[in-house]
C-alpha cells in the first residue's frame, strides 16, 4: 500500500512539473519554434487556430502537440514540416499542408525517425510529397489521420504513409488518398494495421516487402492505379478487408509475388481485373473469401505451391482462375463456383464431380495475349465445351474435388 | 414506285408467320434474359450471344428462301416496265426493313427498357446492322446460284463462315505468328467479319478492354477514338452496301 502511495504521489510531482504552453494569436506564446526551445521533457504546447509558417521544426523533447481546432502548419512547398526525434512524443490535431518536395529527398509532412512510442493521431494532411514517414521507429502509434495529396504521376510523387526499418508499429483509421503508395512498409514487422481507408492513389493502395510478420484488418483498398501488391514476406495474416475497383491492364485486387506462410481470410476482391495473383508464393491460406465480379478471380502462376484455396465464394468472375502451366501443387477444396455445372445425388452439399476452375480460353489468353481479340466469340465457347469433355491444354490436376452446390453465407 | 413495291413485300412479310415467331422468340429471350437476372450487364453479355449468332443465322436464311420463294413474283414483275434495280433494292429494303422491325420489337425495345445505356445502344445497333448486312449477302447467294437447295446451303456456309470459320482461321493466324505483335494486324481483320466488330464494339463498351491485356488497351485506343468509332461504322455501313450492290449487278444482268 506504502509503496502505491508513493508510486501515485510520484506521478502527481511529475505532472506538477509538466507546463502547459499556449501558442496562437492572442496565447502567451506566437510561435511553435520558439515555445518548442523553451520546453522542457513532458511539458504539453496547445497550438490554437491560425496560419503557422515556421520552417521545419524538429522535436528532440518528450513533448505533447495538440492542435484546438486544426491549426494549419504551413511548409510552403519548401520544408519538410515537422521532424520527431524523441521517443513518446505525441502529435495531435494538426493540419500540415504544403510540405516541400524533393527529387533526391524524401521530404515528408511529418517524419518518426529513431524513436520509440511516438503517437501521431487525428491529424489532416494536404498536398505534399510524403505524407507520414517512419523511420527506425518502434511501437508508434499512427491513428485518426487524413492524408490528401495531389499525385500526378508516380515519379513525382511520395508515400501517403511510409515506414522504413520500423517494428511494432500500430497503424490504423487513416484515410489516404492522391499519393504514389497509400501505405508502403518496407522492412517493417510485427504491426498491427487496421481499418485504413486507402484509395485513389497513383500506384498501389497498399505495398510493401521484406516485412513479416503482420496483420492488416478490415482495411479498405480501392480504386488505386495498380491495386495493392506485397512482395517476399512471410507470416503475413490479411483478414476482413475490401479490394475493390481496381481496374487497368496491369492492376490487381492484390498482387502476392513471393509471400509465403500466410493467411487471407473473410476478405472480398470486388470488380478487380485481377483479385489476386500468385506468383511464387507458397504456403498460403486462403480461406473463407469473396470473389465478385472480376475479370479474372485468381491467376495462380506454377511457380505457387501448397496453397490451399477453401470455403471461398466465387460470383460472375469472367474467368474464375488462370495459371501458366501444367504442374499444380496446391488444393482446392468446398468452394463455391457460379459456373459449376454438376449435379449432387446424395444431397449432401457438395458436387459429385470435380470443379475445373481453369477454363481452355483462359488458358490460351496466358499463352498468347492477342488472342484476347477472341473474347466471347462463338468458337470460344464451342472450344471451352469441348474443353471441359476432354480436357488437352487445360492442367487437368487443377480442380475442385468437392465444389459446394450452394454458395457459403460469407 | 419503289416506295409501292416496298410497302407491298413489307405487307406480305409482316404476315408472315416465320417473322411472327422470330419475333416473338427475340422478345421472349430478351425478356428472360434481363429478368432472370437482376445485373443487366449479364443480360447485355447473354443477348449479344444472341445478337451476333441468331440474328445473321435468320437473317440470312429466311431472305434467302424468301427470295427463292417469291420468284415467280419477281418474275411477274421484271416482266413490267419496271427498272430491274428499283425491283431489286425494293425487295432488299422489304427484307432488311422487316427483319429489323422484328428485331426493334423483339430485342430493341427490352434492351432499351431495361437498360437504357450506351452499352444498350451499341448492342441494339450492332443487331440492326447485323440484320441489313447478312440480308444483303443473302441477296448475293441467292442471285449467284439458281439452285434453291444449293443457294441455302451456301448461305448457311457463309453463316457459318462469319461466326465460325473466320474466328478459327483468326485462331490459327495467332498462333502460328505468335512470335510477332500482331494487336494491328487484329485490328484490320476484325474488320474483315461484320460480327467480330460488332462483338469488339460491344466488349469494349462494357469495359472489358482490361481483361484483354495489351490487346485490350490497343483496341480500346483505336476504337474509343473518334476516328476509330467512325471508321467502325463506316465499315459497317461498307458491309451493308457492298453485297447489295454487287447482287444488283448480278441481278440486272441474270437471265431469269
Amino acid at each position: 500500500m506504502k509503496i502505491c502511495i508513493t508510486i501515485l504521489f510520484l506521478f502527481l510531482f511529475t505532472d506538477a512539473t509538466a507546463k502547459l504552453w499556449r501558442v496562437g494569436a492572442g496565447q502567451q506564446e506566437l510561435s511553435i519554434r520558439a515555445t518548442i526551445n523553451k520546453a522542457t521533457d513532458g511539458d504539453t504546447i496547445f497550438i490554437y487556430p491560425g496560419m503557422y509558417k515556421e520552417g521545419q521544426l524538429i522535436i528532440t523533447k518528450k513533448l505533447f502537440l495538440k492542435g484546438i481546432q486544426y491549426p494549419v502548419l504551413d511548409g510552403e512547398q519548401k520544408v519538410e514540416i515537422l521532424t520527431i526525434r524523441c521517443d513518446g512524443v505525441v502529435v495531435e490535431g494538426l493540419f500540415f499542408k504544403r510540405s516541400g518536395r524533393s527529387s533526391y529527398n524524401d521530404i515528408a509532412a511529418l517524419r518518426i525517425a529513431d524513436c520509440r512510442n511516438v503517437i501521431v493521431r487525428n491529424n489532416q494532411f494536404e498536398s505534399g510529397y510524403f505524407g507520414i514517414y517512419s523511420q527506425h521507429a518502434t511501437a508508434a502509434i499512427i491513428t485518426g489521420n487524413r492524408l490528401q495529396s495531389d499525385a500526378k504521376d508516380e515519379v513525382s510523387s511520395g508515400n501517403g504513409i511510409h515506414c522504413w526499418k520500423s517494428d511494432s508499429m500500430h497503424i490504423s483509421s487513416n484515410t489516404v488518398t492522391g499519393y504514389r503508395d497509400g501505405l508502403y512498409f518496407e522492412f517493417v514487422t510485427n504491426s498491427y494495421i487496421k481499418s485504413n481507408t486507402s484509395y485513389g492513389n497513383v500506384r498501389y493502395g497498399l505495398h510493401f516487402m521484406f516485412s513479416g510478420n503482420n496483420s492488416y484488418i478490415s482495411n479498405v483498398f480501392r480504386d488505386n492505379g495498380a491495386g495493392v501488391a506485397v512482395m517476399y514476406s512471410k507470416n503475413i495474416r490479411i483478414q476482413n478487408n475490401l479490394f475493390a475497383d481496381n481496374w487497368g491492364g496491369a492492376a490487381y485486387g492484390i498482387l502476392m509475388k513471393e509471400i509465403t506462410d500466410s493467411r487471407v481470410e473473410g476478405n472480398r476482391f470486388q470488380k478487380n481485373s485481377v483479385g489476386i495473383m500468385l506468383e511464387g508464393s507458397n504456403r498460403i491460406q486462403l480461406f473463407k473469401n469473396v470473389f465478385l465480379q472480376n475479370g479474372w478471380a485468381i491467376k495462380m502462376q506454377a511457380s505457387c505451391m501448397d496453397n490451399s484455396i477453401e470455403q471461398n465464394n466465387f460470383y460472375a468472375n469472367s474467368f474464375d482462375m488462370a495459371t501458366n502451366g501444367e504442374l499444380v501443387l496446391n488444393s482446392f477444396k468446398k468452394n463455391y463456383w457460379d459456373k459449376y455445372e454438376g449435379y449432387d445425388l446424395n444431397r449432401d452439399g457438395v458436387g459429385d464431380v470435380p470443379y475445373h476452375p481453369v477454363s481452355m480460353f483462359s488458358m490460351m489468353g496466358e499463352r498468347n495475349a492477342s488472342s484476347m481479340m477472341l473474347f466471347r466469340s462463338f468458337i470460344v465457347g464451342l472450344l471451352d465445351k469441348a474443353e471441359k469433355m476432354l480436357p488437352v491444354l487445360t492442367p487437368v490436376d487443377l480442380k475442385d474435388h468437392q465444389p459446394l452446390m450452394k454458395p457459403l453465407k460469407l | 414506285m419503289m416506295r409501292t413495291m416496298i410497302k407491298y413485300v413489307v405487307l406480305d412479310l409482316i404476315k408472315n408467320r416465320i417473322i411472327l415467331v422470330y419475333t416473338f422468340f427475340l422478345l421472349l429471350m430478351s425478356l428472360g434474359m434481363f429478368s432472370m437476372d437482376e445485373n443487366t450487364t449479364k443480360g447485355i453479355m447473354s443477348l449479344m450471344n444472341l445478337v451476333l449468332i441468331i440474328i445473321p443465322l435468320v437473317s440470312i436464311i429466311f431472305s434467302t428462301i424468301y427470295v427463292y420463294n417469291s420468284s415467280e413474283f419477281i418474275e411477274l414483275l421484271a416482266a413490267q416496265p419496271l427498272k430491274r434495280k428499283s425491283l431489286w433494292l425494293s425487295i432488299y429494303s422489304g427484307l432488311a426493313l422487316s427483319l429489323s422491325l422484328a428485331f426493334m420489337i423483339g430485342v430493341g425495345i427490352p434492351v432499351l427498357l431495361f437498360d437504357g445505356t450506351l452499352t444498350g445502344w451499341v448492342l441494339v445497333l450492332s443487331g440492326l446492322f447485323q440484320t441489313i448486312i447478312f440480308t444483303g449477302i443473302a441477296l448475293l447467294a441467292a442471285v449467284k446460284t439458281r439452285d434453291k437447295a444449293k443457294g441455302i446451303g451456301v448461305a448457311i456456309f457463309l453463316w457459318f463462315f462469319f461466326t465460325l470459320i473466320y474466328d478459327g482461321l483468326v485462331l490459327l493466324l495467332l498462333f502460328q505468328f505468335s512470335d510477332y505483335p500482331l494487336e494491328k494486324p487484329m485490328i484490320a481483320l476484325s474488320m474483315l467479319n461484320p460480327v467480330d466488330l460488332s462483338r469488339i464494339l460491344i466488349l469494349l463498351k462494357l469495359d472489358i478492354s482490361a481483361l484483354m491485356g495489351y490487346t485490350g488497351a490497343v483496341f480500346s485506343n483505336f476504337f474509343g477514338s473518334g476516328f476509330g468509332m467512325l471508321l467502325s461504322v463506316a465499315i459497317l455501313f461498307l458491309w451493308s452496301a457492298v453485297p447489295v450492290w454487287f447482287s444488283l449487278k448480278q441481278f440486272q444482268q441474270k437471265d431469269l
